[in-house]
Formats: C-alpha cells, structure tokens, sequence
C-alpha cells in the first residue's frame, strides 16, 4: 500500500495538487492500474481537499473510467454507426455468449474484461474489435471464437 | 534553439529549408492514420526505412510517415513523390520490390495500382484516381505531404506564414472582418458564423479571454477532425494563433477525445515545436503579442462536445450542459469570455488569410462558402475522409467519389449529422450539401459523418440505434431528454421484437417533438431528428414492423429466421461446422436444414457460406 500511495501521491504533484487537473489526475491513475483503486480516490480527495462524492460523480460520469478491476485483456467491441451497420451488433453477441459476460462485466478467470466504443474512427476497417490495443478489422462472428483462444493461451499481461 | 526568431528569420528558415527540398529526391510517403495504423502502416514503414539503409539509398530516396490521405479503403497506402505514384493495400513483401522497380529503375509495379471500379483502368497518379479527382483539399489536402512531427514540414508547404503576415500588417478587426468576409461557418455543426463569433468575444469586457479548440468529435462515423490534429497539428495551431491575436486571449485550450491517443500525441509534439520556433509563448516572433496553448483531455462523454459542457470540463468538473445566454463568449471558461470553435474551422482560418476572402467565399454556396470535410463510411466501396465544396451534391459524394454501394446492392438512404441529424432517402439524392438545405431535409450538417445505408439496412434499427446512442449518453439534467430519450427508444425496440402497437408512430411523433421543445441543450433538442427523419421517409418501414411483424430489411432478430435454401445448398457442410448450437444437419452433398428451435440466429452460418444458401425471412 505504501509503495502504491507513493505512485499515486506523484501524479497529484505532477499535476500540482489542482483541481482543474482532477480528470487528468484520474486518467493518470487509471493509466497506471487500468482501473481507479479505491484508496487512491480517497487519497486524491484528501490531498485536494475534494470531497469524495465530487471524485466519484466524475468518475462515474466519464466512460473511459472504471472503478472495477479490469481483466488481464481489454475487449472493446466497436458500435460506431459505420460499424453497426455492418453488422457490430451481432459480434458484441457472439463475444457476449463466448465469454458467458455481458458488456462491462470481467471473466471469472479475470482474463477478459468486455466493453463497448462508441466509435474509434476507423471506419473502413469495421466492424472493429480491439483487444489490448490491436485493432481486428472486418471482423467475422466465426473469427471471435478464434481471438479469444489466441488471447487466453497469451501469457503476456495487456500493458507490456 | 537559443535564439528567439522573429518574422523575418522564419522567413530565412522557410526559404532554407525549400531549398534543401528541391533536390531531386524521392520521397516514399507513407499513410499514417489511425486506419492506415490499424492495417499495420508502422511496420511498412520501418521496413522501408530499414530496406534503404541496407540498400544504402539514403541519396536518393528518403521515408516520410505523414498524415492521413483519406483514402482508408486501400491503406496502407504509399505514394511516392515528386510524381505522385498511388500504391495502395503495401505490404511488407512488396516493400522490396517497390525499391527496386520504382524507385531504382523508375518502373511502375502494376499491381499494387488502384483499379477504377467502373471501368476497371489501372490508375497510376494519386491525382487521377476517381476518389480524389472530385476532390478540392485545401484543407485536407496537405497532409499527404508532410510528416505531423516534423514542424519544417509544415514550414515547407508555407506553414505559419499567414500568422506572419497577419502580425506584419494586420490589426485584429481587420483580422475579424476578413473572416466574417470569407463568410466561414463553424463546421462542428451548427454553422454559426464564425467571424462574428470571434467580434462578439472581442467585444466582451474583460481583460482575461480564452480561446478553446473543440476536438472532442463524439459523433459516430465521423473522424475528420481527428485526422486533422493528427496529420496536420500545425495548421490548427496557426489557425488558433490568428485567432488569439483577433480576439485578444493570452491562452486557449485544445480539448481532445480520450479516444484519439494519436492526435493527443501529434499535437503535443507540435505544441513544444510551435515554443521552440517562437510561434507560441512570450512575444511571438518577436512582436508584443503573446499567447499559449494548453491539452486537456476528454474522458468519453458525448454531450462534453456541447460548449458549455465542453468549458466544465475543461474546469475539470463534470461535464453537464448549462443554461444560455450567457454565452461562452459573455461569461465561459472560469468565467471569462471564451471563443469555441471546432479543429476544423481553425484549419481553414490561415487558408482564408493567405488566399484572401474574396477567394475563399468563392467556393461553396450561397449561405455556405468554403469546402467541408466528410466522412464516407458504412455501406460504401471507397471508404474514406472527402473534402469538397460546399453545394456538391450527395449523388456525386457517393457515387462518383465514393464508388457507390458494394455488392450491387441498392442505395437506401444516407445519415448524416450523427445523432443530432438524420436520414436523407435515396429519392433527395440529388440535394446539394450546404447547411440550408441538410436542415431542411430534416437533419443537420453535423461535424460532417455520412453513413451509407444500402437495402439491408432496417431504418427502424436505425432509429432504435441512436435513440439506444442518446439516452446512453444523456446527462440526466432535463426530464425531457432523460425521459424522453428512454421512452422512444423502448417504444423503437418493442417495434423492432414485433410488439408495435397501432398509435405508437403517433406516440413517438408526440415524445420526439416534445423532447426537442423541453430541453436545455443541443442533444436534447436535436434528439427528435435521428426519430422524425425515418418516420417521415420510411414510414411504411415501420408500419410494417408493426403491423406485419415483419422487418423487409432482414435486420431485426426477433422478426426474422433462416433457413437454407434448396436452389443454391451445395451440402458442403461449412455452416454445419460454425454453428455454435449445432442447430443444422446435413450429410455432404446433401441438403442441410436448419433446426429453428435450436437455433440463436447468431448469423455465423449466413456469413459463411459461399453459395449464399442461407436465407433470412
């Protein structure tokens, strides 16, 4: 816990302890832990003098932030209009009934965590799914079964 | 750089660095997009860099990674300059032989050429394929060509010298009234007129103003303003400096999407370049003018893009839309006159400068001058980012640039505007594109995203998409949108499972208007359009659905069932093998049928078979 307070304690100085930097200080935090740890909130309220419901309204309120753990791997299923037209719907389902989840929602195993975008601006690529920042073009219903094998038998964890 | 430059040494610097550019040496410029990213153009261009160091080539030909060509279709794409050779689809096997076929023996390698789908022609020039042929890129048009790290590329195509001259010999309401001159409007979708805009922030009292660049582009389908700050960072830099100095702010702020690392990364290099030139900061080239540039970063909320909402986050709270007037540019950031414009306007302003008003608002319409940037997407052959004069119409757009709709299937309608906007049928296809005429057609310019919809495309699915879209996103703060938004879009999806009821397109008409007369801000006022625009030219869609139980699209699951049909079944057991519920049996070469209680309609059978056996009903 020291070692992590001591983490999240140089993001607030590295923001100068100000409040217009909060969703910075957030973005910084979730960046180093892929979601935002309770304590860490509670430390940036008191080292702010912000009160914890304001940090947790913001948190709540902005998509990219997660106050769960995420997976080891990161699935995001794109659901831009370019891609809903070709069919985005049916891929987000065919992810949902293979890894027994639903949207937000992490894998017993802690291997995937499944979310939606609403568009990455990369069109005519879609549909698009993303895991672990490689991009997934043309995606096929038949091809999701195969991504999640490649991913699990993976050893690397997301951020290396 | 120790030396603080001024007016006329970046001048020197220009002319320097021109000089060094006219050497007779190829320049391999390679797509570097987000799309062209997706199909791995960083790879490609390592290799090449790699091949001619080896080669030992560095004399004659050098690599340039640059912004995006627009093209996303064909990425990743290469072109190789002076003479504008088009290579699209590279990949790494082909990188050796481009070296020694085109750049060593000038030789043109016939099959990496884009091929004209209408009359099947082997196109060599980027200038002569049909994407961009229609095309007038003034804004867009110099990414191709420079390398958006790299502030002596932007240099290179006269980058920074309208700020110059504007510093020289022009006084701020002069500034202003050769904006308002040009007749720009705000291109991130409501279209005010942006030199008045700027006049009214000027005039506001106080000392402190702030200038913002709005780049959050939330809409779906639409990313031009993100290949904007990602290929060409210094343009809008330029454009937001011009801008500081007409409306007299010392700060201003570029808010990007958290979504678009690339551009949050381009625009922070070209930031700490435009300091190091002297461009930005204290004095800038050396006049007493002064004026800096700050990121912040969005965090994913699409109503953030509204400006006061914009301005809150910014503050760094949450960012929830507030009552107007007052108007950012009365009271906006911390509660100081504030300027709003989208990446997009900022672009064209040293365009506007350089070539002067009268040149500018040659282009375009009537009410609308200049060119607007789209983005071709869904449906369509060539997808991709287009710039053309306002007034083009959309038959043009689509066809003539865009290759028409893929699989010979039929054009069914175009949505425009993302979620404030709407669909536009294929009998207004030949409506010309300016602000006017998109509001009259019952959408909106929007930030410029135009969804191709061929005849598989159920309107009805459309409308419960954005409706799903909208009340997703909106902020809660008026019972209107935050009610309205939900009741419409479980009314779209009951519609959609075959429990439509007689009245319920009258209902929807009543909640959609109601919606837009009760709310405070823009995505509660324009939430009724993605609604009222199928209704009113795909009314028979709906009543279909509602009455027959039927989806003629074959798009909404609980009104639709495969089955395979017999004509066209080769038994070849392919849909057998991918079905997840083991639904289809079948010997080889035999009929298959398909077990409808088993099955899920996951669609993974109709997506593989070749013979296009499987029919939905």
């Amino acid at each position: 816990m020291e070692a992590e307070n001591l983490k999240v304690n140089q993001v607030i100085e590295k923001h100068h302890r100000e409040k217009k930097e909060l969703i910075a200080i957030l973005q910084d935090i979730q960046a180093e832990y892929n979601y935002l740890p309770q304590e860490s909130l509670k430390l940036v309220a008191k080292s702010l003098r912000v009160p914890l419901i304001d940090i947790i309204g913001l948190a709540t309120f902005y998509r990219a932030f997660s106050l769960k753990r995420r997976g080891k791997h990161l699935v995001t299923a794109c659901l831009g209009t370019a891609c809903h037209v070709r069919g985005a719907p049916m891929i987000l389902d065919e992810f949902k009934r293979k890894l027994n989840i639903q949207v937000g929602e992490t894998t017993k195993d802690n291997l995937f965590t499944l979310e939606t975008v609403n568009c990455l601006g990369a069109c005519a690529l879609g549909p698009i799914a993303v895991i672990d920042n490689n991009y997934f073009g043309q995606m096929k219903i038949r091809k999701v079964d195969k991504l999640i094998k490649k991913f699990s038998s993976d050893k690397r964890s997301r951020s290396e | 750089m120790k030396e603080k430059i001024k007016i006329k040494k970046l001048e020197k610097i220009r002319s320097e660095i021109s000089r060094e550019r006219k050497i007779n040496k190829t320049c391999i410029t390679i797509c570097g997009g987000t799309g062209c990213h997706a199909y791995g153009c960083i790879k490609v261009a390592q290799t090449f860099v790699d091949e001619i160091k080896k080669q030992n080539l560095q004399e004659i030909a050098e690599v340039r990674t640059t912004g995006c060509h627009g093209f996303c279709e064909r990425g990743p794409i290469v072109v190789i300059q002076p003479d504008g050779i088009f290579y699209q689809r590279i990949q790494l096997k082909d990188i050796k032989e481009v070296i020694s076929e085109t750049i060593i023996n000038k030789k043109i390698i016939e099959r990496l050429l884009y091929i004209d789908l209408k009359t099947e022609e082997k196109i060599i020039y980027e200038n002569q394929v049909p994407f961009y042929k229609k095309q007038k890129r003034i804004i867009f048009g110099n990414n191709g060509f420079i390398d958006p790290t790299e502030i002596k590329d932007y240099l290179a195509v006269n980058g920074y010298s309208a700020l110059a001259s504007v510093l020289e010999s022009m006084t701020p309401q002069e500034v202003i009234e050769e904006i308002k001159k040009s007749g720009l409007r705000g291109r991130g979708g409501a279209g005010f007129h942006t030199g008045l805009k700027w006049e009214i922030t000027s005039k506001s009292p106080g000392e402190i103003k702030y200038i913002v660049c709005n780049c959050d582009e939330g809409d779906p389908g639409a990313y031009m303003d993100r290949s904007l700050l990602e290929g060409n960072p210094h343009s809008v830099i330029e454009g937001m400096i011009i801008g500081a100095y007409a409306i007299g702010a010392k700060e201003g702020f570029i808010y990007v999407r958290d979504e678009y690392p690339l551009a949050v990364e381009n625009i922070t290099i070209a930031i700490e370049q435009a300091r190091e030139y002297n461009l930005l900061g204290k004095n800038i080239l050396g006049t007493n003018f002064s004026f800096d540039i700050f990121i912040s970063k969005g965090a994913g909320a699409f109503v953030s893009g509204e400006e006061s909402a914009l301005l809150a986050c910014i503050e760094g709270k949450i960012g929830i839309p507030k009552q107007r007037p007052p108007y950012p540019a009365q009271r906006g950031l911390w509660g100081k006159p504030t300027n709003i414009n989208n990446v997009e306007t900022w672009a064209n302003v040293p365009i506007i400068i350089n070539k002067g008003a009268s040149w500018y608002s040659q282009i375009g319409t009537k009410g609308s001058k200049g060119t607007k940037i789209f983005s071709l997407v869904g449906k369509i052959n060539n997808t991709g980012l287009v710039e053309v004069p306002m007034g083009m119409t959309l038959r043009e757009i689509i066809f003539d640039i865009g290759g028409g709709i893929p699989g010979e299937r039929e054009f069914k309608a175009v949505q425009t505007g993302g979620p404030s906007g709407g669909c536009i049928p294929k009998e207004m296809i030949d409506l010309p594109i300016d602000y006017e005429s998109l509001t009259q057609a019952g959408s909106m310019m929007g930030s410029g995203g135009m969804i191709v919809m061929d005849e598989n495309t159920c309107m009805v699915d459309v409308a419960k998409y954005f409706l799903n879209f909208l009340r997703d996103e909106s902020c809660g703060k008026c019972l209107s949108c935050r009610e309205g938004t939900q009741r419409m879009w479980e009314i779209v999806t009951d519609i959609s499972e075959g429990k439509g009821k007689k009245g319920d397109i009258e209902l929807l008409e009543a909640l959609a208007e109601a919606t837009r007369d009760a709310s405070m801000c823009g995505l509660g006022q324009t939430a009724a359009n993605p609604v009222l625009s199928t209704i009113r030219y795909f009314r028979d869609e709906f009543e279909i659905h509602i009455k027959e139980k039927k989806c003629p699209a074959g798009v909404c699951i609980n009104l639709i069932h495969y089955s395979i049909s017999k004509e066209f079944c080769t038994g070849c057991m392919a849909c057998l093998k991918v079905c997840p519920q083991n639904a289809i049996s079948g010997e080889l070469k035999e009929l298959h049928v398909i077990d409808q209680t088993k099955c899920i309609k996951c669609g993974a059978c109709f997506e593989t078979c070749k013979f296009d056996a499987i029919k939905i009903e």
